[in-house]
């Protein structure tokens, strides 16, 4: 916690001056809406004693003048504090996003995207508050209620005392209110989150369910999400219900004790009639602010909680960087000759009795040379293509590009010198146009880059953008949802040969298409690749034709390496895996 | 608080739209859902009433309490002012449990109607038939039982509170202080005007600086969403820092509209208070005025200011509540759409009971349309396939080989004719019993949350996790699933990123395995898997279909030829039916096929067209 609020005060110090101006408005408007219950007091007893026509209009217009001077300042608050802080909100935000885009793949896997959003909204947002709002109202919160019990006790000292009592019971409460209520509201939208995505899944997957006769177990599935969520909120309402019932009660009560004793007083002539109803009149606003202070200590707590979060991930380590010294790469040269030797990688949250998923990976893809790798699904072909450009990281072994381990390289070096198409195909929401210039220096001249885009497009048989309602300028909806798998893939691919690598690392981008385009696409690709070094992983007999050579990686090694017809001859696995079922043809046309 | 206020934004100007028709609709299902309700919503009211009342009586007894206990008190009489002092007290304890009671009573209720409204929508979305699910897109389906519930959520809860709870505590007050002196009355009437005026301004400027706030925060975490989880794309093609700029960008505008939000409540707060202290000012005078001409006593006037600063509290609520209920009104019109929806596809009044089949499936002059104004997808078809055959199905894509897999496990009813299991009619059979027996795997594997282990076990929830572990070696889908984290355990949504199309579709394929039903129907159910994935999955596959009766549709021939039956369907006819080498003899169109399929070996047996000495000479 201190930890935490220590570097909260760091996050705040370029703009304390301002926060400090917003601290005194706030404490002067508690102070000037404390006075308006005292002008009451003296009206009253003036209109006791010797009431003029005069003091009345007076006290009317310095009420209307205090109410003035308090709203202004009530806005100056939010002028001072609010803007500054709204801008340290974004400033962390774009940090915490710039932050998670250099960390490694792995890293993003172990969190989800879904922990990261919540951080870097709601988590942000609440630091942004408790600067803007809790910090400031909870200084000022204590003032206004120091200052009312002075004017209280101004009245009656004993009335000010018997609020005093009620003052800690309200604290109190009001924290541990806001603490368990806070529970049950996170609860809440937990369960709102499980019941959506139950909903999703049962509209989404109505044909597994509907096929298998599942409609009862999913109905199951959300009955025990919405119960819960019922009774949650029966719950919270409770918590809630019996803190209204407090705060109701406890305050008035005590105005019920302290009407008693001042009507005793004011007999007794300790005080008088006015100073009774400033009393009253103070005591009203005074309550607000007791409550506000229990309120913010559950802030300071959910704060903390938040800051912690936020620093959870700004404080994890990055284990894929560049090198301190990198080696200078001369681009107009290289070309993409790939060596692995005895590479060997496991994924970290790996179980312990597993083996390595690369037990010593052996492998030389020639300059110029097309490359497919083939072997049984799940056996790790695609992570051995992310290995190259360090999406993970190797955990023993080498990896070369032109004789360059790729970890003395720089990682914006290394990325230029491969591109790579996976086989989900993400494009962002962008148009089609930049997406396939992804890779491409944007420093090149228009026509040119419009060129790169229209041959890589053409290569990749994504003619069919030209037809798209505004052409390669097209827009992509939201993770491209308006086109189908096979025009992505091929968009994907486009943007992979955009690129011009040295080498271009290809993980099975023709799985979605037909069976007639596909051979369209190979037929264009085998000219394009011509002198690209390209390493594909195949995914049909097709696209093994596709390539000079082959690599069959089995059991965590390459087993045999050569041309498809010398595999068929000599290698009996791969004959087994590649000759039989897949050298087939579609019955349909 | 992002479901509301979704709804609170768009939910009004859909309101604006809707017909009168409409609104009545909305309004109907309204009261059917509060009717059974009618004599707790009576018991609600009163609570509420009562208790606004006890806790608006404070000033009042204050008043009296001045005006005649201390006289009283002067003559040495006490009683009057112990009397206002425990009236006080009782107001307040009464008025803190009936508060108790409200809200507890008030959520209770809310939270009943709402679940049992939740549990009738999807059990509805689950009856509705597949002609509906693939004509309405599933974004609405899902938008019905999440944000509009989300919408009405807010009217049953706040609801009461507001319609009841602030406007009488408004009327209350109003009426409370008419009684005790009408001038002062008009005052605050008079000054109503303004407030009310300034609320309805401010409402109306802030649900549209709110959608502002919403469309900005949506385009700011979609960019967020699409980035994280393209991050692989990202590094490769070093985006780190353009798309840094494009974030920050539409972080300053996502800060652009909050202030500007902030700052319109920072007008609205501070001038309702000030409207609130002239209130104060204006009863003070006109009181003290009385006061001074011997028409008021100053108890009174005391409690006068008392309720000044009470009265505007509430109006904001209510200005709110305005929004809440239209929006609640819109979700409740497409609410009652999609209950009116009516599934074709329905149970039968008196099934027929068949705990065992054999597995004999019978077409009888089936023909069926997907839609009235729709030609024939299946053409007066009959033909009868005996317990435990292997049938495939083949034709050209739109030839109608889904519509009969469809129509066999009633994804549709037939239009014309008949299909019966063992002789007894399928529409006659309840859908759980044909479930039992006819099951389909189709070629989209859609993987539940979940582990491995419960996705698979969608095909029979009885199964043991020996018997999942069996059916995952039986197809080879062991290998993968022993390498991830947790193995079986593994959940597939945390690790989807890493379960390629053919892993997902083995998880699904594997369901099969575990059903076990008399009937198996495989659309396209391996179309996805990689050549030696194929490979090891046919063994398997040959085992699964073992004794069942089964039909396959697949377009590789591999598949294909180890059917004991082809049916060749084209424009919707059966134009071939035969064992495949009766139809390879004959010379049909499925001849045709397997000669392009013998064709196509012998040519992989050719060198691929880079000859080998190329690429090692460069």
């Amino acid at each position: 916690m201190i930890d935490a609020m220590g570097r909260l005060w760091r996050i705040i110090k370029p703009i304390r001056h301002r926060l400090f101006m917003g601290l005194m408005v706030t404490i002067a408007a508690s102070v000037v809406g404390l006075m308006i219950p005292q002008v009451l007091g003296v009206l009253v007893n003036n209109l006791e004693t010797s009431p003029t026509v005069a003091t009345v209009w007076f006290a009317g217009g310095v009420i209307v003048a205090l109410g003035l001077l308090e709203a202004v300042l009530m806005w100056l608050r939010r002028v001072f504090a609010v803007g500054p802080s709204t801008d340290i909100e974004r400033k962390m935000r774009v940090r915490f996003y710039t932050w998670i885009l250099d960390m490694p793949v792995a890293f993003h896997n172990d969190w989800g995207s879904g922990q990261l959003l919540s951080r870097a909204q709601q988590d942000v947002t609440q630091i942004r508050r408790w600067i803007a709002f809790g910090m400031i109202m909870m200084v000022s919160s204590a003032a206004t209620i120091v200052v009312g019990l002075y004017m209280m006790s101004r009245s009656s000292v004993l009335l000010a005392l018997i609020f005093m009592v009620i003052i800690f019971p309200i604290v109190v409460l009001t924290y541990r209110f806001q603490r368990d209520y806070s529970v049950f509201t996170r609860r809440s939208q937990d369960l709102n989150g499980e019941i959506s995505t139950t909903v999703e899944q049962s509209v989404q997957g109505i044909r597994v369910l509907k096929a298998f006769g599942r409609s009862k177990q999913a109905l199951a599935n959300f009955d025990d999400d919405a119960v819960a969520l019922r009774d949650n909120e029966i719950r919270k309402a409770t918590t809630l219900a019996r803190f209204d019932m407090f705060m109701l009660a406890l305050p008035e009560s005590m105005l019920g004790l302290s009407l008693l004793l001042g009507l005793l007083q004011v007999n007794s002539g300790a005080m008088n009639v006015g100073q009774l109803a400033s009393f009253f009149a103070t005591a009203t606003l005074v309550v607000g602010p007791t409550r506000m202070v229990g309120m913010l200590f559950g802030q300071a707590v959910q704060t903390t909680t938040a800051l912690e979060r936020y620093f959870e991930v700004m404080d994890a380590e990055n284990t894929i960087v560049s090198p301190t010294d990198p080696v200078t790469i001369d681009f107009d040269r290289a070309t993409g000759e790939l060596v692995m030797d005895e590479v060997r990688f496991r994924f970290h949250d790996a179980p312990e009795d597993a083996p390595d998923l690369f037990q010593g990976v052996n492998l030389h893809v020639r300059p110029g040379e097309t490359m497919a790798l083939v072997g049984v699904t799940g056996n790790g072909k695609s992570t051995l293509l992310q290995l190259v450009p360090r999406i993970f990281d190797i955990t023993g072994g080498c990896i070369t590009i032109d004789g360059v381990s790729v970890h003395d390289m720089d990682l914006d070096d290394l990325r230029r010198l491969t591109a790579f198409a996976f086989e989900d195909t993400t494009l962002f929401s962008f148009s089609v146009r930049d997406n396939v210039l992804l890779g491409v220096d944007p420093e090149l001249p228009e026509e040119v880059r419009d060129d790169i885009a229209w041959e890589a497009l053409h290569a990749a048989d994504a003619g069919f953008v030209a037809d798209l309602a505004d052409g390669i300028d097209t827009h992509i909806g939201e993770q491209g949802f308006s086109l189908s798998g096979g025009q992505r893939q091929r968009i994907a691919l486009a943007r992979a040969i955009a690129a011009r690598p040295a080498l271009l690392l290809l993980d099975d981008p023709l799985s979605a298409l037909d069976t007639k385009t596909e051979e369209r696409v190979i037929a264009q690709l085998r000219e394009v690749l011509d002198n690209t070094t390209t390493f594909i992983i195949a995914h049909r007999s097709s696209t093994v034709a596709l390539a000079d050579r082959v690599a069959l990686l089995d059991h965590g090694k390459i087993a045999a390496v050569g041309t498809h017809q010398e595999l068929l001859r000599t290698s009996s696995r791969y004959r087994y895996l590649m000759a039989s079922p897949n050298q087939d043809v579609e019955v349909q046309s | 608080m992002s479901g509301p206020g979704r709804a609170r934004g768009a939910g009004s100007a859909h309101y604006q739209r809707m017909t009168k028709e409409e609104r009545r609709a909305s309004l109907r299902l309204l009261g059917s859902l509060l009717n059974p309700y009618t004599w707790q919503l009576i018991g609600l009211s009163i609570v509420v009433i009562v208790a606004q009342l006890a806790s608006l009586a404070g000033p009042a007894i204050i008043a009296w309490g001045i005006d005649n206990g201390l006289p009283a008190l002067a003559e040495g009489n006490a009683i009057p002012a112990i009397g206002a002092a425990a009236t006080h007290i009782l107001a307040a304890l009464v008025a803190g449990g009936l508060m108790y009671v409200f809200i507890r009573w008030n959520m209770t209720l809310g939270q009943t109607m709402l679940y049992s409204l939740r549990k009738r929508l999807f059990l509805h979305s689950q009856r509705l038939d597949m002609k509906f699910h693939e004509t309405y897109a599933s974004g609405r389906t899902v938008a019905r039982q999440t944000s509009d519930m989300d919408a009405l959520a807010q009217l049953l809860n706040s609801g009461l509170d507001i319609m009841v709870g602030s406007v009488l505590q408004m009327v209350f007050t109003m009426v409370l202080i008419v009684s005790m002196d009408a001038p002062s009355g008009l005052v605050m009437a008079g000054l109503l005007v303004p407030a009310t005026m300034l609320s309805v301004w401010f409402q109306k400027r802030s649900s549209v600086i709110y959608r502002q706030i919403q469309t900005n925060s949506a385009r700011l975490i979609s960019h967020f969403v699409e980035t994280v989880s393209g991050i692989r794309a990202v590094k490769t093609y070093r985006r780190q820092q353009a798309n840094g700029e494009i974030y920050a960008q539409l972080a300053e505008d996502h800060r652009q509209s909050a202030l500007r939000s902030i700052h319109l409540f920072g007008i609205y707060q501070p001038t309702l208070r000030w409207l609130s202290s002239i209130t104060i000012a204006a009863v003070l005078v006109v009181g003290g005025f009385r006061v001074l001409g011997g028409e008021l006593q100053v108890g009174v006037l005391v409690a006068l200011v008392l309720y000044a600063r009470r009265f505007f509290q509430p109006i904001d609520e209510i200005a709110n509540f305005y929004n809440t209920f239209q929006s609640a009104v819109a979700a409740l019109e497409k609410i009652s759409g999609l209950l009116a929806e009516r599934p074709t596809v329905t149970d039968p009044k008196d099934p027929v009971e068949l705990p065992e089949a054999r597995g004999e499936i019978v077409f009888d002059n089936v023909s069926f349309r997907y839609q009235d104004d729709l030609p024939l997808a299946l053409q007066p078809t009959s033909f009868r396939v005996p317990a435990g055959q292997t049938v495939a199905i083949v034709g050209s894509t739109g030839a109608g080989k889904s519509t009969i897999a469809k129509l066999m496990a009633r994804f549709y009813d037939v239009t014309e004719g008949s299909i019966t299991l063992d002789g007894v009619n399928i529409k006659d059979l309840d859908l759980e019993t044909l479930t039992n027996h006819i099951v389909m795997v189709t070629q989209e594997s859609y993987l539940f949350s979940g582990s491995v282990a419960d996705n698979m076990a969608i095909g029979n929830p009885q199964a043991t996790r020996e018997e999942i572990r069996a059916a995952a070696k039986i197809i080879g889908a062991d290998i993968f699933i022993d390498q991830l984290p947790e193995g079986f355990d593994t959940d597939v949504r945390a690790r989807g990123g890493r379960m390629s199309a053919g892993q997902r579709q083995m998880i699904s394929f594997g369901r099969a395995f575990l059903a076990d039903p008399t009937v198996l129907i495989l659309d396209e159910a391996t179309s996805s898997l990689d050549a030696p994935t194929e490979a090891i999955v046919q063994e398997g596959l040959e085992e699964l279909l073992g004794q069942r009766t089964s039909f396959i549709i697949a377009h590789r021939l591999s598949t294909v030829m180890i059917a004991d039956r082809v049916l060749v369907v084209e424009d919707g006819q059966i134009i071939e039916d035969g064992t495949p080498e009766e139809l390879i003899s004959t010379g049909g169109q499925f001849s045709q096929l397997h000669q392009a399929w013998q064709d196509s070996l012998s040519h992989s047996e050719l060198p691929a067209s880079k000859q080998d000495g190329e690429s090692d000479a460069r």
